[in-house]
């Protein structure tokens, strides 16, 4: 797989099959979920498969509690990732315009969420919230998932930053602009593309949370947690795999559009984390 | 007008600070810090045994719960598990690591690294499910492995006490390839990031000087890409040590931390008890960064 005319040395052939291999290893279970939606076998996961069939998206179609889990789902992380654009872009302004003191306390703290495991976070989260004695709803559930959008937004906004000319904006407003006017035309073109990658990868990861959720969520299902109480009460199986299928493609797109705008923007490396 | 309230701000960039600031921090301190200090002292209640009912004092009687035998072999599990994790990832993660930080153009790496990070951030549940369809009994894998004539060894793997279990979705063995799978790309990133700072001009001395290429990846590549994978570890060890994800799907009746919290929690109701058992893997997390840090591992994130 090096690229043809280049001058850097040739891989030995046994990393390249093992580089091959560990890209297989990672992504080819996905797609045995996607087979497994053809099966006509609703009790065990035979294989190779029985038969085939496309019963089975037209039996999720008609499944209610699937679809309610769904729309909460998409306002849950809808709703998140608002919450983490504003959060983070305040946040990556403030630590980029000025140094002061506990600027590395900020991005410590905004990192937490992510670095702590995801029980931590839950299990926090549920004893606040039975503490204060507030009710399970839907933005417990919101609440839960901001702590840890946040930092994403963060990320990219302030390396985004970090490659802007702190120039432009003095030329700017040397030029008669005021900060409103700055800011609409000066820094939202240059920071539109990291807020939209941060906001895509803000979206997939509350889409897609089942840890901290299961402690904030109270008595609602969001499909994560749909697809979670499946796997112990299954009922018509192969509707799990259609519904593992619909996750995979509505994570999967923002986070692939999320890389590719990252790493056009970083010259050199597509390092995101 | 709008010049005017330009020019104010301009003026007093505290103030301005003060509002970028204020609403992620008060968010943060108040939502996550406050979350996370109720944790700290719903640690420090703990739960009439007869009635049930949460006693809000002081005492570190629940504390010396988490210390009793079963806890502590609750804990020692899945130390285990976290480390044999870590340590496989490390093997598996390298290959391709090096692969994309030496071998690939620009564009290839590109490429590798999106195939390498979507894993990372996509669809955790959905990957673990993926692997009760691949270890179910009847499963792909069992397939694969009758086909390779291997049935017997993978039924002597199984039998073994420790690791084995009614088949490889219902067993401890089952479950560390699930682990090893979910977090390489997370071993991965650290790795390579390292290898990109070896510079190929250390390399190429290290040859002129005559070591052959083995010597050269045993005594200057592995050295300096170790803090990337003291980086990586951190977070397959601390991710392994917090899940219960995995441990409900694929294990047995045998508890692992995440496991034993959210039990605790859930069907046993005993808050307190749950917040203290996280501790084990915050303390454990908080030690292994401090020692992280002084391997140099920060460097590498």
């Amino acid at each position: 797989m090096p690229s043809e005319s280049d001058a850097r040395a040739k891989a030995p052939f046994g990393l390249v099959i093992a580089a091959i291999g560990t890209l297989l290893f990672l992504h080819v279970p996905m797609l045995i979920i996607f087979l497994y939606t053809f099966t006509p076998e609703a009790q065990t996961y035979t294989f190779p498969l029985p038969g085939f069939t496309t019963k089975w998206y037209g039996i999720a179609l008609q499944r209610e509690d699937l679809w309610r889990s769904l729309a909460l789902s998409l306002e849950v992380a809808t709703v998140a990732t608002i919450a983490a654009l504003v959060l983070g872009t305040l946040a990556a302004a403030a630590v980029y315009r000025e140094k002061f003191f506990g600027r590395e306390a900020i991005s410590f703290l905004l990192v937490l969420p992510i670095a702590l495991p995801g029980i931590v976070t839950g299990i926090a989260l549920r004893a606040a919230i039975g503490g204060l004695d507030l009710p399970f709803s839907f933005w417990t559930i919101v609440i839960g998932h901001a702590t840890f959008c946040v930092v994403v937004v963060y990320n990219n906004v302030l390396a985004r930053f970090r490659r802007m000319q702190a120039s432009q904006i003095e030329a700017s407003m040397d030029l008669g602009a005021n900060s409103f006017q700055t800011f609409r035309y000066v820094v939202m073109p240059n920071i539109a593309t990291a807020l939209l990658a941060g906001g895509m990868l803000a979206f997939a990861l509350s889409f897609d949370e089942v840890i901290v959720t299961t402690f904030t969520a109270g008595q609602q299902s969001t499909l994560p947690i749909w697809i979670f109480s499946q796997l112990a009460r299954p009922r018509d199986r192969p509707v799990t795999n259609v519904v593992a299928t619909i996750v995979i493609l509505i994570t999967f797109l923002p986070i692939f559009f999320a890389q590719r705008l990252s790493a056009q923007s970083a010259d050199t490396e597509g390092e995101s984390k | 007008m709008l010049l005017r309230i330009s020019a104010y701000f301009y003026r007093r960039q505290r103030l301005v600070l003060l509002l970028l600031l204020g609403p992620p921090m008060i968010y943060m301190v108040l939502v996550y810090l406050g979350a996370l200090l109720s944790l700290l002292i719903n640690s420090f209640y703990s739960i009439d045994d007869f009635s049930g009912v949460l006693i809000r004092e002081f005492t570190l009687r629940t504390y010396a719960q988490i210390f009793n035998p079963a806890n502590r072999e609750v804990f020692l599990r899945t130390a285990t598990m976290a480390a044999a994790v870590t340590f496989t990832d490390a093997l598996i993660a390298f290959p391709l690591a090096y692969f994309i930080a030496k071998f690939s153009s620009p564009r290839v790496k590109t490429w590798l690294l999106i195939g390498v990070t979507i894993p990372l951030w996509s669809s955790y549940l959905v990957r673990v499910y993926a692997w009760k369809l691949i270890l179910a009994k009847e499963g792909i894998l069992s397939w694969f492995v009758d086909l390779l004539r291997l049935t017997g060894p993978l039924d002597w793997l199984l039998g073994l006490p420790g690791i084995g279990g009614s088949s490889l979705s219902l067993s401890p063995l089952g479950m560390f390839i699930v682990f090893a799978y979910i977090w390489l790309p997370y071993m991965i990133i650290p790795i390579q990031t390292a290898l990109e700072r070896v510079p190929a001009s250390l390399l190429e001395a290290s040859s002129d000087l005559g070591a052959r290429p083995f010597q050269t990846f045993r005594r200057v590549i592995l050295p300096m890409s170790f803090p990337g994978v003291v980086a990586g570890s951190i977070f397959t060890f601390s991710l392994t040590l917090g899940d219960f994800i995995i441990p409900l799907v694929l294990g047995n009746s045998k508890f692992f931390i995440g496991q034993a919290v959210y039990s605790y929690q859930g069907t046993g109701g005993n808050i307190p008890l749950a917040a203290a058992m996280t501790m084990w893997p915050v303390a454990i997390m908080v030690a292994y960064l401090l020692l992280a840090r002084k391997l140099g591992a920060f460097d590498a994130l």
